[in-house]
């Protein structure tokens, strides 16, 4: 039997793995540092090429006809608001109180179906949903509407509340709910009044977040609110909204369209990244309080 | 008026609730009226989702009834004479999100290593908040950097490209910039802040009893790391990678912007190609007639399907991958 | 060193009948495996450990004993350098293992040499055969697949466990009871042919059965290896080692041969843990 005992081998092996070791961790690093300095770049890049074009005429004049410099956004900008406060109404009651449902009466088999489907939803890409849309709103009207791009939008937060609602409601400790329903208050009363209240930090940012998500989608308006090159009046014409102007601008063979592209863009990367970074600042700073 | 509580011969009265409340009493106590909402809102979600596929079946009716199952197998996409068939847009789908897990997956993995074993906790939860921004940008921005930055930067590449991959025989022929390869690129850099996000958690959560059993073994931090540490750690790693998967199929925007939009399907990555989701985008609000209309909505249909399934999968695994850890 | 004086408690806890009365006492012949001089380690600015010095003698087994948090595991975990994962901690002082500083060699040699097994018994997730192989294989001694498959035996043998897995040495070592698992660790460590075997409370979550294998396994190791043990249960100090140390608070309070730590202790504070007035 030989011995176990590592022969002269050991130092040469021991160097290998050593060098292996050192190789192979900073690989790590190295990939790390693609991914953290991608956002960075792609920070930087818009923030160059798009804050250069941003001007007093994007954000207040409408869009010219090609070859005419001076236009601007101001109706896909408004448009945009119109869409996300459409979509909010329809997503957020729907979310919230789903998620109100599973997190306070959940626990049965009906919870657990309504959970998988609610999974099932958030995974359907973005562009499936406005063609749901589609077929239920534009088809039998015949036209393009902000209804159409609202609910389509809708759809798309509804997933994301009831998961955030039951998640933050779930996190309030159950002394909380005991104690409340200990001085004679009813459940729905304790859950309105104490429980609600306690999440509410975290089901506002979950909004927050819900909503940026869904302020950058593009590909369920494309045949839903469609766009305009004027202004929607309320809500049954097609509606102008930034990211389709990003796409079709970006997609155009006009350099000024191009410029304008880069413009909307970094508006909407700022807005979208600021509301994240707040939500989330929010969010670090209740886990201390909530100790 | 109710009587006051009395104290009888029998005992004081008891105070019951019972069918004796009235509807307005329930009413303001407010419990049924805060089930019923809350139920109805589950309801709805059922309601709309079950509305979805009811709509999408439905109106891919012509579609489904001409071709059948051939749809799925068939190549051609011909508008002008009303032949549709889903498999250049299943090969486009397919072959860009490989692309991207072929890139992003190892990527993702080594980041997550780094920022779950090595790098101190600050740093990590530091870098990880940088990353996990990168899953917020909306997809129409990478396509307008994919357009204007990277497709600039692969043709410049290209000759390198050529004299790296040449061997798999996979990049033949002719390179304008938008191809399949290049989706590839634009999704493995959407996908990566998934993959990271979740296989960090999952690495960091393994127990480190187990590290330190592999390290008094004389085992190197890369070692311990790589031989015990992820693979104890593998369900929920690989949960990532569906989930990843799931994203890079449904991807519309930057694809379609960077993709070449060529319905056909060539061997090699460099050719232009398409994805299901990036005909859509494309063609839907020009699509005369209603064969061609629920042609479209049929694809919808296939990649609903598939998304389905893929996020079902990698719901399993994240959870089995949960299961493990917590032994 | 003599008592100063008898236990006056009444309430002594009887050194049990199994002590190594027989003791070699150290001298000049018997080797010194481990010193440590004038050891201090940190947690961030909480001092763990306070110059500690004692000695480690080859092929005897040595307990650790002391109330939680005393610092009996921390330096444990100094010989084997497992501390300097822990993210803030400083040592200061010296550790000599073969008068070689331990400070100064590759950890990954040393940590081969001076063998842990922990607490909680922790196998990988792997085959019960992968699971002894696996310090083999990283550590370049697996030879060929018959060496391997011998080696792994010969550990199994020398935890005696071998003959409760070897019709199983395929399936997971998830499958195996706790005090199983334990010897599985035990003959994990083994398998590299460590110098010193570390074993930091390893009895702590096993029942009275398992636990007298485990005790009965230490005897027989000795002869082939240096063990340090610590643990929790004074009796099984008692049963065990030669040598005992008494830690304190991050201190090392006395340390001699075991037969004086629990009759004869010189220390008013060893004499109160032994007797039981404070836990």
């Amino acid at each position: 039997m030989t011995a176990a005992n590592p022969g002269t081998n050991f130092d040469s092996l021991l160097f290998r793995r050593k060098a292996v070791n050192i190789v192979m961790l900073s690989l790590t690093g190295f990939c790390t540092l693609i991914a953290a300095g991608t956002l960075v770049y792609i920070l930087g890049y818009l923030f160059i090429h798009g804050a250069s074009s941003l001007s007093w005429n994007f954000f207040t004049k409408l869009p010219t006809p090609v070859g005419e410099t001076g236009g601007g956004m101001a109706n896909a900008i408004v448009g945009s608001a119109k869409l996300l406060l459409l979509a909010t109404m329809v997503g957020v009651p729907i979310g919230f109180l789903g998620g109100v449902y599973l997190a306070e009466f959940g626990g049965n088999k009906f919870a657990f179906i309504v959970r998988y489907v609610t999974d099932l939803l958030n995974g359907v890409p973005s562009i499936v949903i406005g063609i749901f849309a589609y077929t239920l709103i534009v088809l039998p009207q015949r036209h393009f509407s902000a209804l159409a791009g609202g609910l389509a939008l809708g759809v798309m937060m509804i997933p994301i509340a009831i998961r955030s609602t039951e998640e933050f409601l779930r996190s309030v400790p159950l002394s909380l709910r005991e104690g409340s329903m200990a001085l004679g208050a009813s459940k729905a009363k304790s859950i309105w009044t104490v429980v609600i209240p306690a999440a509410k930090n975290g089901i506002m940012t979950g909004i927050m977040l819900n909503v940026a998500r869904v302020a950058g989608e593009t590909a369920p308006l494309l045949f839903t609110s469609f766009s305009n090159r004027y202004w929607s009046e309320g809500l049954s014409q097609p509606t102008a909204a930034l990211p389709v102007m990003i796409f079709t601008y970006a997609i155009a063979p006009y350099e000024d369209w191009h410029q304008q592209a880069w413009a909307a863009g970094f508006v909407l990367l700022t807005l979208v990244l600021a509301i994240n970074v707040i939500a989330r600042f929010i969010l670090s700073r209740n886990k201390h309080i909530a100790r | 008026m109710a009587a006051p509580p009395t104290v009888t011969a029998a005992g004081p009265r008891e105070i019951t609730p019972g069918p004796a409340s009235s509807f307005w009493t329930r009413m303001r106590g407010g419990d049924e009226f805060a089930y019923a909402i809350t139920f109805a809102s589950a309801c709805a979600v059922l309601a709309i989702t079950a509305l979805l596929v009811l709509e999408l079946y439905m109106n891919s009716g012509p579609s489904r009834a001409k071709f059948g199952w051939n749809f799925l197998f068939t190549q051609t996409w011909d508008p002008v004479a009303d032949q549709y068939g889903a498999l250049p847009f299943i090969y486009g789908t397919l072959v860009t999100s490989a692309v991207a897990l072929i890139f992003g997956v190892p990527l993702g993995v080594g980041a997550a290593i780094f920022l779950a074993e090595l790098a101190p906790p600050k740093i990590s939860d530091g870098l990880t908040f940088l990353i996990e921004l990168l899953a917020a940008v909306p997809s129409v921005i990478y396509g307008l950097l994919g357009i204007f930055v990277l497709v600039p930067i692969l043709k410049q590449l290209e000759p390198a490209i050529r004299a790296v991959f040449g061997w798999t025989h996979l990049f033949t022929g002719p390179f304008y910039g938008v191809s399949l390869f290049s989706a590839g690129i634009v999704l493995s850099v959407m996908i990566v802040p998934f993959i990271i996000s979740i296989s960090r958690e999952v690495i960091m959560a393994v127990p480190s009893d187990q590290r330190e059993a592999a390290l008094a073994l004389g085992a190197t931090k890369w070692e311990s790391t790589w031989d015990i540490v992820v693979p104890f750690a593998f369900k929920g790693i690989m949960g990532s990678v569906f989930l990843a998967l799931a994203r890079s199929l449904g991807e519309t925007m930057a694809v379609t912007m960077v993709v070449g939009n060529d319905p056909k399907i060539k061997a090699s990555l460099f050719a232009p190609g398409y994805s299901i989701a990036a005909v859509i985008a494309n063609e839907f609000t020009e699509a005369t007639g209603q064969m061609y209309t629920s042609a479209l909505i049929e694809l919808a249909l296939v990649l609903f399907a598939l998304t389905v399934v893929i996020n079902g999968m990698a719901r399993v695994l994240v959870a089995a991958g949960d299961r493990g850890v917590k032994k | 060193m003599q008592a100063a004086h008898q236990p006056s408690n009444p309430v002594t806890i009887k050194p049990p009948d199994t002590m190594p009365e027989s003791t070699v006492i150290p001298d000049a012949g018997t080797d010194v495996k481990l010193s440590a001089t004038n050891l201090n380690f940190y947690y961030g600015s909480f001092q763990a450990l306070q110059e500690i010095s004692m000695t480690i003698y080859a092929n005897r087994v040595t307990a650790f004993i002391g109330p939680s948090g005393c610092g009996k595991s921390t330096f444990l975990r100094t010989l084997n350098r497992m501390n300097q994962t822990v993210r803030h901690s400083r040592v200061e002082g010296e550790i000599l293992l073969d008068g070689q500083d331990i400070f100064a060699v590759d950890v990954t040699s040393l940590r081969r040499r001076v063998g842990m097994v922990f607490q909680r018994s922790n196998p990988f997730p792997k085959s019960i055969f992968d699971n002894v192989a696996y310090g083999l294989r990283i550590n370049g001694m697996a030879g060929s697949r018959a060496n391997l498959a011998e080696l792994v035996e010969r550990s199994l043998h020398r935890a005696a466990l071998w003959d409760e897995v070897k019709d199983k040495m395929n399936q997971s070592a998830y499958g195996l009871s706790g005090g199983q698992q334990q010897r599985l660790c035990i003959a994990r460590a083994l398998a590299v042919d460590p110098e010193v075997l570390l074993l930091d409370e390893p009895c702590s979550a096993l029942d009275p059965i398992a636990t007298a294998k485990i005790e009965d396994l230490i005897f027989q190791l000795k002869s082939s290896c240096t063990i340090v043990i610590v643990t929790h249960s004074m009796q099984q100090a008692a049963r065990v080692a030669d040598f005992t140390g008494f830690f304190l608070l991050g201190k090392l309070i006395e340390f001699d041969q075991t037969s004086v730590i629990f009759k004869t202790p010189a220390k008013k504070q060893t004499e109160d843990y032994i007797t039981g007035r404070f836990g």
